[in-house]
């Protein structure tokens, strides 16, 4: 039942008025990762943005997103439960580490130690122990991608959108973080998308795939 | 669908913007309007004619009066260009962006009446530029009988207003600049074999010129229309024109209140008609300019030239900074006889008894500029806010509302105003007052906030919103947090000109309100230097300290951020 369900959606630049790619239907079950591949261009970051309510003024989309059943297709970005990995970490810059994990745990956690208690294990899992009051800035690369998903994980999504969240990293540094992506996300038994023009990551996502041309 | 978002924050903001900003203007120009064709029934003058224009025109140095005000109002403004063109064609490479806005921020929080009142101080007979040359230079062992400030020329004015507007025009240029390819087109025109200056004039110049344009005409409008430095420093018999419709505003007979709002509207016209004037010298230099570029000249002695413009900048600068310091000096002294450059005694007793006055207007000073401050940035912020849910850029139509306020001129419409917020019982009054300068605040607090607001990294919004935080949550968890700095700077812009007022707290104040700036014009003809420095000192100290915690805040607040500091991506 659990799934994130795409039906004929098409997405077009208000200008032209020229479909991005042929009209999309999709069923993502849940506990896997299904992987989107396309060349740079193609219109694969616009869908997530569709997708996950945050599409740009100047697009036309049609279509519809159903979440575990429920049309979120009108529903503000805020509201539709589903968590997007970007490229960039997007920390936010003016709170801590812990902070910026804190802004995203889901409010149902109440109480200031066990919402304190909920962050520092995500830090732990994340390999950031005892990073709570760092600055983000002071983070590497592959510590921000890391504190990054543990944020989007505390918000307890019901469906996950990962935006080519690799390509930025050094090709050492991909592969462990693919894998704890990954690893993380599966036990999460809700369904992801991610897109991506890299041939690796969708071997690795070892889902279905689908080319978006 | 998304256009559907924030609606309602954005009919609530126009609504507000249209009613408390666009619509006082109209109103105060439709009374000045009335007034100038003989209907202001408040004094009894209840028929339609043109003879407050007669009088206006009959009037003893009128003809004067409006030759001055083109005189120093084109002059200023020219000048003022060409040195701010001129300086950044010869220090641009050396300067960037940080340390010159930094640089020029005291020049801009300075108020225009405080600088004048320095000035004043340092340029007249009496003055401390003629103390430190005398008598060892200039032989002069008592004041010289000559005309350097209030001289029937302007030139005192038109220097004063130089001070003032050529560090605006070097940062709305320095701005400008970040947006124009500057490093490839000198490389590319000194390749062709064209000098520095001329590449600047040739290719830089008409390149900035179209994105500094608004600016320019504020300054124009400005200008023609200023009142505080031109009681202080331009001539008093004739004074130019907005100087004499003010007196004749107040003056003991109130039926010369007709001719006075006649010359208000003139004073409209008057702007309108050097904008449209400025808008045809464009075409015709376009076309000059044209013809120049297709002679191909190289001119590789334009160094002179921009020399000059250079120390012409310099030299502004240091005689601004001599006036705030003279100003602090004269505050402090109790004893300074003609020639000693220094004063021969010191005292703070100017100073000691802020009962006698300036602790009254110091504090409603303060109350005026917060309030004003906060208003206008709460709305600012609102503003943007709701172009933002909605996705939207800003109209044209917009843009022009926003700059309304500071084209038209203020003497134009305020005696107007006042009628209007007399008839609806808001007169007189701290509300009629910070509703008035919120007119002149709003608009600077908008252009200060609204570049840095848009550069903001749209991409950390919508994380926000991925992780679930709503649009209230995503501004004042996110937005405003990361725009601390500018939010801040906005805020001391708004209060710096909040404390500048001057004819709104006039006009509007009806006289019960008195501020450190209606209290230092007042005092600035007087005699007595060291209490109009201490007021003069304090007008100047509130932008100053308003900029220093809008450095200072965020440093203190954020010193664990560099992703805020501006250094980090």
């Amino acid at each position: 039942m659990n799934a994130l369900e795409l039906r004929d959606v098409t997405i077009c630049p208000s200008a032209t008025r020229v479909p991005l790619f042929a009209p999309l239907t999709l069923h993502v079950p849940a506990g896997s990762v299904t992987t989107i591949i396309g060349a740079s261009g193609v219109g694969k970051s616009t869908l997530i943005d569709f997708i996950g309510g945050h599409l740009s003024a100047g697009f036309e989309a049609s279509g519809q997103v159903t979440l575990n059943g429920r049309d979120v297709t009108r529903l503000p970005a805020e509201a539709r439960r589903i968590g997007i990995l970007f490229q960039d970490a997007l920390l936010f810059p003016h709170l801590s580490v812990g902070d910026n994990l804190a802004f995203g745990l889901d409010r149902a956690v109440h109480g200031r130690a066990r919402r304190r208690a909920a962050v520092d294990a995500a830090l732990d899992q994340a390999g950031l122990t005892g990073f709570y009051d760092r600055d983000p800035a002071t983070l590497s690369g592959g510590q921000r991608a890391r504190a990054a998903l543990m944020r989007t994980l505390l918000a307890e999504p019901q469906a996950l959108l990962l935006d080519e969240p690799f390509s930025k990293l050094d090709p050492d540094r991909r592969a462990d973080l693919r894998a704890f992506v990954f690893d993380h996300v599966r036990d999460r038994a809700v369904p992801v998308l991610m897109v991506s023009h890299d041939a690796e990551d969708a071997a690795a996502a070892s889902g279905p795939l689908i080319a978006l041309e | 669908m998304r256009n559907t978002e924030g609606r309602w924050l954005r009919l609530t903001v126009l609504g507000i913007v249209s009613a408390g900003l666009v619509l006082p203007i109209l109103a105060g120009l439709w009374e000045t309007a009335r007034a100038a064709f003989g209907l202001l029934p408040a004094i009894g003058a209840e028929t339609l004619s043109f003879d407050p224009w007669r009088q206006l025109l009959a009037l003893p140095g009128f003809m004067t009066s409006l030759r001055l005000t083109l005189w120093t109002g084109f002059a200023s403004t020219l000048l003022a260009l060409a040195i701010a063109t001129g300086f950044c064609a010869a220090m641009h490479e050396r300067m960037d962006m940080g340390h010159s806005a930094r640089l020029l921020t005291p020049f801009l929080a300075a108020p225009h009446a405080a600088l004048a009142i320095g000035l004043a101080f340092l340029i007249a007979p009496s003055g401390w530029i003629a103390r430190l040359l005398s008598p060892w230079a200039t032989g002069w062992v008592l004041p010289p009988d000559l005309a350097t400030v209030r001289d029937p020329y302007g030139i005192a004015l038109i220097l004063g207003l130089l001070i003032k507007e050529v560090p605006f025009f070097l940062l709305v240029m320095l701005a400008a600049l970040s947006q124009v390819q500057v490093r490839a087109h000198l490389a590319a025109g000194r390749a062709l074999g064209y000098g520095r200056g001329l590449v600047w004039i040739k290719v830089i110049a008409p390149q900035v010129y179209p994105l500094i344009r608004l600016p320019v005409f504020v300054v124009l409008s400005f200008a023609l229309s200023v009142v505080d430095m031109a009681i202080i420093l331009g001539p008093s018999n004739p004074p130019t024109l907005a100087v004499a419709m003010t007196r004749w505003f107040f003056a003991a007979d109130t039926m010369l209140i007709l001719p006075a709002s006649a010359a208000a509207l003139m004073q409209t016209v008057l702007v309108g008609t050097a904008i449209l004037l400025w808008l045809g010298a464009e075409r015709v230099a376009i076309w000059l300019g044209r013809f120049w570029v297709r002679r191909g000249g190289r001119g590789l002695s334009s160094g002179p030239g921009l020399a000059l413009a250079g120390a012409g900048a310099v030299i502004l600068m240091l005689l601004g900074a001599a006036a705030l310091l003279a100003l602090l000096i004269w505050s402090v002294t109790w004893r300074w006889p003609f020639p000693d450059a220094l004063p021969e005694s010191w005292s703070l007793r100017a100073w000691s008894r802020p009962s006698m006055g300036w602790g009254t207007a110091l504090r409603e000073t303060l109350a005026i500029g917060l309030a004003t401050t906060a208003l206008s940035l709460t709305l600012a912020i609102a503003w943007l806010e709701g172009e933002d849910r909605a996705g939207m850029s800003r109209a044209r139509w917009a843009e022009g509302l926003i700059y309304l306020p500071l084209l038209v001129p203020q003497v134009a419409f305020l005696y107007g105003l006042s009628v209007t917020f007399l008839r609806t019982g808001i007169s007189g009054g701290v509300v009629a007052v910070i509703w008035g300068h919120a007119l002149f605040v709003f608009p600077y607090v908008m252009i200060a906030l609204s570049d840095p607001w848009r550069a903001l990294d749209r991409r950390m919004v919508r994380a926000a919103a991925a992780l679930g935080a709503g649009p209230l949550r995503r501004l004042f968890a996110v937005k405003l947090p990361m725009q601390l700095r500018p939010v801040l700077t906005a805020a001391a812009i708004g209060f710096a000109v909040s404390v500048a007022q001057y004819l709104p707290t006039l006009f509007l104040g009806a006289g019960r309100i008195a501020t450190l700036t209606t209290e230092a014009v007042t005092l600035s003809s007087g005699s007595d230097r060291r209490v109009t420095g201490v007021y003069a000192v304090l007008q100047a100290a509130l932008p100053f300290a308003a900029y220093a915690a809008a450095l200072m805040l965020p440093a203190l607040l954020l010193r664990r951020r560099l992703g805020l500091a501006g250094a980090a991506p």
